[in-house]
């Protein structure tokens, strides 16, 4: 804020109706400071319930051991693992897809066309991410009559795709045109320009979208119950069988009737919160100081 | 002579690859980025293809219907557009006003120092999975709600008014346009601070000059000046918590009859699919929950557009992008 704030000073307030103006101005800061704290108040009972809740149970076994088959017992190994798995290959399609299409809008493209584009992704965005597991059940899941955990990546890509692609365009946006035109002068042809200098000078940005987009793909839970479903048995590279991740094993073992079970899943929700929330303190802290310098 | 024509036609030669290279590099990036279009046109395409049996059998009585039943074949989406709009109003009644103060505070009254941490700490409330929410929400804030705020309720006002009588679980409508409230407060505030933010200073400067109270700027001269934008971040917080459904389908009691009160277990539209998608088979009940989705893929993307134009009236291009969904 370039304006200074300050109250009117004492000695100017004289009549009754400044003293009621300094009143209800100082009504409404303090409202706007108790909202403020209103809203932080959420993060830190939810971090600290998961916390004292979850400690517990994260131990060797929940990490290393698999869901017995049947009854209490066992880990979330095949959760971690699946997690691990389908993310990875989420993004291994969905990174170079996204960086792509934003080296179309903010390079190639005419005006027209890229605000339409940005505006389609933006809409993508917003749309829930259960009917993202719809739409994939439709075509990857029905046909074959399999849940399986390729559809599972399938629609955690698209969930991705969007964002990473307007992240990176906004980063593409801040690289000086003086940088192209040097490289253009030099006799650079376009692709190599774009790859070696505009995505070069814009990597860091970038990189921040990428990570963001991972941790909300590993926190999704409903684009998966229709595709991935969840498993109790470890899979390790079958992607035509279903698939545990962590969001699914938290969610199901939440809402059985078993007491051992509950804990399991605020150690795995503890699992996912220190996954999520490290990666987002990485990424938000650097650019929150490069935004303050 | 020859040598000059070889080398020039090297270099044409060479240049007209580099060309091909780059219409290459052109044309298969905008593949990806054509996608996009295509990619939200699929997902509207598909889902209304496998709506068709729904609107075939039931027709527009689809949406008033009353009654889902399974082992009847009756399926009528009412109680879930009932118990999403119930939740979401839940959560914008409480999130809104509390989101655009905190707005405020943050881009007029607080001090860089204080603001930057405060925008930072509500940024990660929105990066925790919804289904972390739901598990926080099930087991610790259901229960306490129950036993306060319900309880309260219900024993004083609910007396009279029967919208508001017991008996609560804690699970419920209620429960989840509360959990919705916490889950979009901090789109809300994060958008209506951009837009609040691009308010000419001079604007306020003028208003302080006159000898206006902070309070007095805000009102009369930067509200009015970001107000299409401020409906905008609210309309957009709205849109998230029509669709939101891990947090929602586990704090809402999953009850499929029409919610009368508040305290009522219900279902909203996402919540319905998440619950019983997986056991529907294939039939009528599967097409009936693809319905539903695709009603909820209308809602959120019409008051996506209207919300983003509103935005955008205000602040331009690059706001808000990644704080959807």
């Amino acid at each position: 804020m370039a304006v200074a704030s300050r109250s009117i000073p004492a000695s100017l307030v004289r009549s009754g109706a400044d003293r009621r103006r300094a009143l209800i101005d100082r009504l409404f800061r303090s409202l706007a400071l108790l909202a403020a704290v209103i809203c932080v108040i959420p993060l830190f009972l939810i971090v600290a319930y998961v916390v004292i809740n979850g400690i517990g149970a994260l131990n060797l076994d929940l990490l290393t051991k698999a869901p017995r088959a049947l009854g209490v017992g066992g880990g979330a190994e095949a959760a971690i693992l699946g997690s691990i798995q389908m993310v990875a290959l989420a993004s291994l399609m969905a990174i170079p897809a996204g960086i792509l299409a934003a080296v179309y809008v903010s390079e190639f493209s005419h005006r027209r066309s890229a605000t339409v584009i940005r505006f389609s992704a933006d809409v993508l965005v917003g749309i829930p991410s259960i009917l993202m597991g719809i739409f994939v059940f439709t075509f990857l899941v029905l046909p074959f009559h399999q849940y399986n955990a390729f559809a599972g990546s399938v629609a955690l890509a698209f969930l991705m795709v969007p964002i990473i692609m307007r992240t990176t365009e906004e980063m593409l946006r801040l690289v000086p045109g003086d940088l192209r035109e040097a490289s253009f002068a030099l006799g650079v042809p376009t692709w190599r320009t774009v790859l070696s200098v505009v995505l070069r000078t814009g990597l860091p940005g970038i990189l921040t979208g990428v990570m963001l987009a991972v941790a909300r793909a590993a926190g999704e839970t409903a684009p998966l119950l229709f595709t991935a479903l969840g498993s109790r048995l470890v899979n390790v590279g079958d992607w035509s069988k279903p698939m545990d991740a962590l969001p699914i094993f938290v969610y199901t073992n939440a809402r059985q009737p078993i007491a051992a079970l509950n804990e399991q899943a605020w150690g795995a929700a503890l699992l996912l919160l220190m996954f999520v929330l490290t990666i987002n303190i990485l990424v938000r802290a650097r650019t929150w100081s490069v935004r303050s310098r | 002579m020859t040598t000059l024509r070889q080398s020039g036609r090297l270099t044409s030669g060479s240049r007209s690859r580099w060309l091909n290279a780059d219409r290459l590099f052109r044309g298969g990036s905008g593949a990806f980025a054509f996608g996009i279009i295509v990619l939200l046109a699929g997902i509207g395409t598909l889902l209304f293809i496998s709506s068709i049996p729904t609107w075939r059998t039931f027709g527009l009585a689809f949406i008033t219907g009353t009654v889902w039943n399974p082992v009847t074949s009756v399926y009528g989406a009412l109680p879930f557009i009932i118990g999403t709009l119930e939740t979401s109003l839940i959560a914008l009644v409480l999130a809104a006003p509390i989101g655009l103060l905190t707005a405020i505070f943050l881009a007029e009254l607080a001090p860089r120092r204080v603001a930057v941490p405060v925008s930072f700490l509500i940024e990660l409330l929105a990066a925790i999975p919804s289904v972390v929410i739901g598990l926080w929400g099930v087991f610790v804030l259901s229960p306490f709600l129950r036993g306060t705020v319900e309880a309260w309720i219900s024993s004083t006002i609910g007396r009279y008014v029967g919208f508001l009588a017991g008996p609560s679980f804690g699970v419920g409508i209620f429960a989840a346009g509360v959990i919705l409230a916490i889950m979009i407060l901090p789109t809300i505030v994060s958008i209506s601070r951009e837009v609040i933010t691009a308010v000419p200073n001079n604007q306020r400067e003028a208003m302080l000059a006159l000898g206006a109270t902070r309070w007095e700027t805000v009102r009369k001269a930067v509200i009015p000046f970001a107000r299409s934008g401020i409906i905008g971040a609210i309309i957009l917080g709205l849109g998230r918590a029509l669709g939101e459904t891990m947090a929602v389908t586990m704090v809402i009691g999953n009850n499929t009859r029409v919610p009368t009160r508040l305290f009522d277990q219900g279902q909203t539209i996402s919540s319905q699919i998440a619950t019983t998608f997986n056991e529907a088979g294939v039939g009528l009940q599967t097409s009936a929950l693809i319905t539903l989705g695709f009603i909820l893929l209308i809602m959120t993307i019409s008051l996506n557009i209207v919300a983003r134009l509103l935005v955008r009236r205000v602040a331009g291009d690059g706001v808000g992008q990644a704080t959807g969904g």
